[in-house]
């Protein structure tokens, strides 16, 4: 029901898309207005999002770590697994933000008759998801060639590297690829594995299938239906720019694509795709391992009831006493 | 204790990780015996001033909760939202991406779905979309939202009360979410309306009280430490000087109540008291501050620092230098974690140094307090103390972190520096499950009782099933550790999947191997067992 829901919901986005560019021809509902509200709800979204997390205080100091504590001079401390400064902080987060490296640590557990548990290593999970994100990041750095003229170098030298292969024409790009392959994985586990069918929702589809659709949406562009790029370029300069024109692109597929895009935009700070700036704020992560050499502050502190030593030994001095304990007050 | 109908391989057989295709969206759970845990006591949770307390069982179909219960557990929710960046990331972030799942050991011996991480977050997130997010308003069902019904709490009840805030979940999880925290936090909104385990409210009651959870009181502590000063001395040959209450001392000791009343702890007791008389050690024990551990913390943030408090408190009473803790698992979270935070600074201590080696203990600068395994590896390390490895050579050991020293510290490498330099036999049971990815005991906090023994024999299997690897491996006949629970639960848990293997803390090692001057050859460990006469102990 989670999959056909969000499958819907998909199909719904694609045809208003058909609906208003390719048959109203709202072109510049679809290709200046809309795009402008996406990407402003996207900001102000994310934005006040992180404003909110961060109003909550973090009132204790509770990183998971992962390795040997900094401890005595001759035990070597684990700088990146259980950093106790913040460089070791910085470069824990950069492998976990970059890397993935807690999901790098994944394993598969197996219980076999015996009973025996068996633990086998299980980078799946860590290759589907790496493959995604880097490709993703490619591709947007990629599509500034179209925003800016003239266009930063090192977006070429992305591109070079990206289609290094050269294989047809025009120059097959690796990202292309690897996102259909990383994402199709990812929604594949989903409805393969019994355990991710089980825990996933409808708003684990939907990114998914809004994300592949948009992959093919662009490769069908570049690949298959081409586009007046000349056209596109000038819209999205106009847009960068805050100059919009009046879009001259009349390709239909554009208009999905481009929407598609829009719908992730809006959809981004309502939904599960905040932990992309959620990671760094995690206080598990992002918190160095030196809760005993630095005290740490909570903001909203308030005493509680205590049990003083007084109260105490009010109520036990006799026994205190027969005992031959030392007392405060005899 | 009351063993469970089922055989070991009975209830293996029973264990299947199939998982239903669909996910129920309404709740539901069954309190089925030997899964859950007895209700809090009306008394105890009186003492405490807890809020709700009455009669109640959790298979009563009434719970009696309060007539507001459910505008108390979203305005609690609220609360803590705005209190606690933790619980409002780990609301907002999760994608569901499965990692965790089975990397919960309740998971892994219950075959629960409902025991993976995530799914256990979701009976909290389900909520919070519903009441407090966009889309959950508008959409509902559809977004995964659920309202908050009776149900819901019923299952926050068994689930939560199903986790030991190990952590080990959040160790693999790409974001860093932390069972513990959501568990810790749904516990204390339980607390709101009087919906308590009695294992978790009669210790803090007592502790709150008599100063330990075991609720001896003053005379009492100073019997078990005398009897435990008459017992080494029976062993060694040694009367060792053991101050209760001493004003002046260098260093106040702290540690668990289950070591001067528990067994095998007791026989750590043993070997701390050997130990600081062998090093000259100006310590004092107190009968106010006679508890290490903190059943507070697996029930609420302020009845964790009210039971806390009492340490900085007695320290200051005493006019001690600096503190030394016991071994033990959530006690050292808390002190590691929240203690500095919650009840310090701890500006009437002093840095804290070792009076025999002059190290420094510059980890614990601030909040003063040394763990013994920190304390006692540098003693060895100085070469301070003569340890005979050999009087451990009946012991065959491997080292179990406990969840919270390996996971909230990093404490992994001190412990066994000492079982290296206290016996010649040490093997490590294998890498997926020590150290940080270490498995819980599966009785941890609070919920060790007789009548949760089903499930905390199903959630000790991962432990229990590396054990046996190396017991059939290596011929592994001891289990060390660093954890009171630990030390109270991985008995009954070995007998039950493993047999022959014997439980005890790091400090009974050290204690069996301390060369100690003036004493009389051993012919016994600490529990009275006969040393081995074949091997290097007779030369």
């Amino acid at each position: 029901m989670n999959i056909v829901f969000s499958l819907l919901a998909i199909l719904v986005v694609i045809a208003a898309a058909v609906l208003g560019a390719g048959v109203a021809k709202l072109y510049f509902l679809f290709g200046v207005i809309i795009p402008y509200a996406s990407i402003a709800v996207f900001l102000v979204g994310i934005v006040s999002r992180v404003v909110k997390w961060a109003k909550s205080p973090v009132p204790f100091h509770i990183p998971t770590v992962a390795g040997q504590q900094k401890s005595l001079p001759w035990i070597r401390n684990s700088r990146l697994e259980s950093p106790h400064t913040t460089l070791g902080v910085i470069g824990r987060m950069a492998l976990e933000i970059l890397f993935f490296r807690s999901l790098f640590r994944n394993t598969k557990m197996e219980l076999r008759n015996g009973p025996k548990l068996v633990y086998g290593s299980n980078k799946y999970l860590w290759l589907g998801a790496i493959v995604f994100h880097w490709s993703m990041l490619i591709i947007v750095l990629r599509h500034l060639r179209l925003f800016m003229e003239p266009v930063p170098s090192f977006v070429f030298a992305i591109q070079g590297i990206d289609g290094f292969f050269q294989v047809g024409l025009p120059g097959l790009y690796i990202t292309d690829i690897l996102i259909l392959a990383a994402l199709s994985y990812l929604v594949l586990r989903r409805l393969v594995d019994a355990r991710l069918r089980y825990i996933s929702l409808s708003a684990d589809y939907f990114p998914l299938f809004l994300l592949l659709s948009i992959a093919v949406t662009g490769i069908l562009m570049r690949y298959f239906f081409r586009i007046d790029l000349v056209n596109v370029k000038e819209l999205a300069i106009g847009l960068f720019t805050f100059h919009p024109v009046v879009p001259q692109v009349t390709g239909v597929l554009f208009y999905i694509h481009l929407f598609l895009v829009c719908t992730l935009l809006v959809y981004f700070p309502f939904s599960k795709l905040l932990h992309m700036p959620g990671i760094f704020l995690s206080p598990t992560r992002n918190l160095a391992n030196n809760s005993r050499m630095k005290r740490h502050v909570n903001p909203w502190d308030h005493p509680v009831r205590v049990h003083t030593y007084g109260e105490y030994e009010d109520e036990f001095r006799e026994k205190m006493k027969a005992a031959g304990l030392p007392l405060d007050k005899e | 204790m009351s063993g469970p109908k089922l055989k070991p391989e009975e209830l293996a057989g029973k264990i299947s990780h199939e998982i239903p295709r669909k996910r129920p969206t309404e709740p539901s759970v069954e309190f089925k015996h030997g899964t859950y845990n007895y209700s809090g006591t009306p008394k105890s949770a009186e003492y405490l001033q807890l809020p709700n307390p009455r009669k109640w069982q959790p298979t009563d179909p009434d719970w009696q909760l309060p007539e507001n219960w459910k505008q108390i557990i979203l305005e609690g929710l609220r609360d803590r939202l705005q209190r606690f960046r933790s619980l409002q990331i780990f609301m907002d972030v999760c994608v569901r991406c499965g990692a965790c799942a089975d990397k919960c050991h309740f998971f892994i011996g219950s075959g629960d779905p409902k025991n993976m991480p995530v799914m256990r977050a979701e009976l909290l997130r389900s909520v919070y979309r519903n009441d407090f997010t966009f889309a959950g308003k508008i959409l509902g069902k559809f977004a995964g939202a659920r309202e908050l019904t009776v149900d819901v709490i019923k299952e926050w009840f068994y689930y939560f009360y199903q986790c030991t805030q190990c952590r080990r979940c959040s160790v693999f999880c790409p974001y860093g979410i932390d069972t513990a925290e959501i568990t810790i936090l749904v516990r204390e909104l339980l607390s709101l309306i009087g919906v308590n385990i009695d294992w978790i409210v009669t210790p803090v009651a007592n502790s709150f009280r008599t100063g330990n959870h075991l609720g001896i009181q003053p005379h009492g502590f100073k019997d078990s430490i005398d009897f435990a000063v008459d017992e080494l001395e029976s062993i060694t040959g040694i009367r060792v000087e053991a101050p209760i209450n001493k004003k002046g001392a260098e260093i106040l000791f702290i540690t668990p109540s289950a070591d001067y009343f528990g067994s095998p702890h007791y026989y750590t007791l043993l070997g701390y008291l050997a130990l600081f008389h062998e090093i000259g050690l100006d310590y004092t024990w107190s009968t106010y501050a006679s508890e290490g551990g903190n059943f507070g913390s697996f029930i609420s943030h302020d009845l964790m620092k009210s039971l806390n408090a009492k340490m900085y408190a007695e320290a200051r009473r005493l006019g001690v230098k600096w503190i030394l803790g016991g071994e033990c698992g959530h006690m050292w979270r808390v002190v590691h974690q929240y203690m500095d935070t919650m009840n310090g600074p701890a500006d009437f201590l002093e840095e804290p140094v070792s009076p025999v080696t002059g190290t420094r203990f510059e980890n614990a600068r601030s909040t003063k307090m040394v763990h013994i395994c920190e304390f006692t590896s540098d003693l060895i390390k100085n070469g301070k103390i003569t340890l005979d490895k050999s009087r451990n050579d009946h012991r065959r050991v491997t080292f179990h972190d406990s969840c919270n020293p390996a996971r909230a510290f990093g404490l992994i490498e001190e412990p066994r520096y000492i079982i290296r330099n206290s016996c010649n036999h040490f093997f490590e049971m294998p890498e997926n499950t020590i150290k940080a990815q270490t498995f819980c005991c599966g009785s941890g906090a609070g919920l060790g009782t007789d009548e949760n023994l089903e499930m905390r024999l199903r959630g000790g299997l991962p432990r229990a099933n590396a054990v046996k690897f190396v017991k059939e491996k290596h011929a592994v006949n001891f289990l060390g550790c660093i954890c009171a629970i630990d030390k109270a639960t991985l008995p009954p848990l070995m007998e039950y999947w493993v047999g022959g293997v014997d439980v005890g803390g790091v400090h009974e090692l050290v204690g069996n191997a301390l060369v100690m001057k003036g004493e009389k050859e051993r012919t016994t460990d600490l529990r009275g067992d006969p040393l081995e006469t074949n091997g290097t102990a007779a030369e």
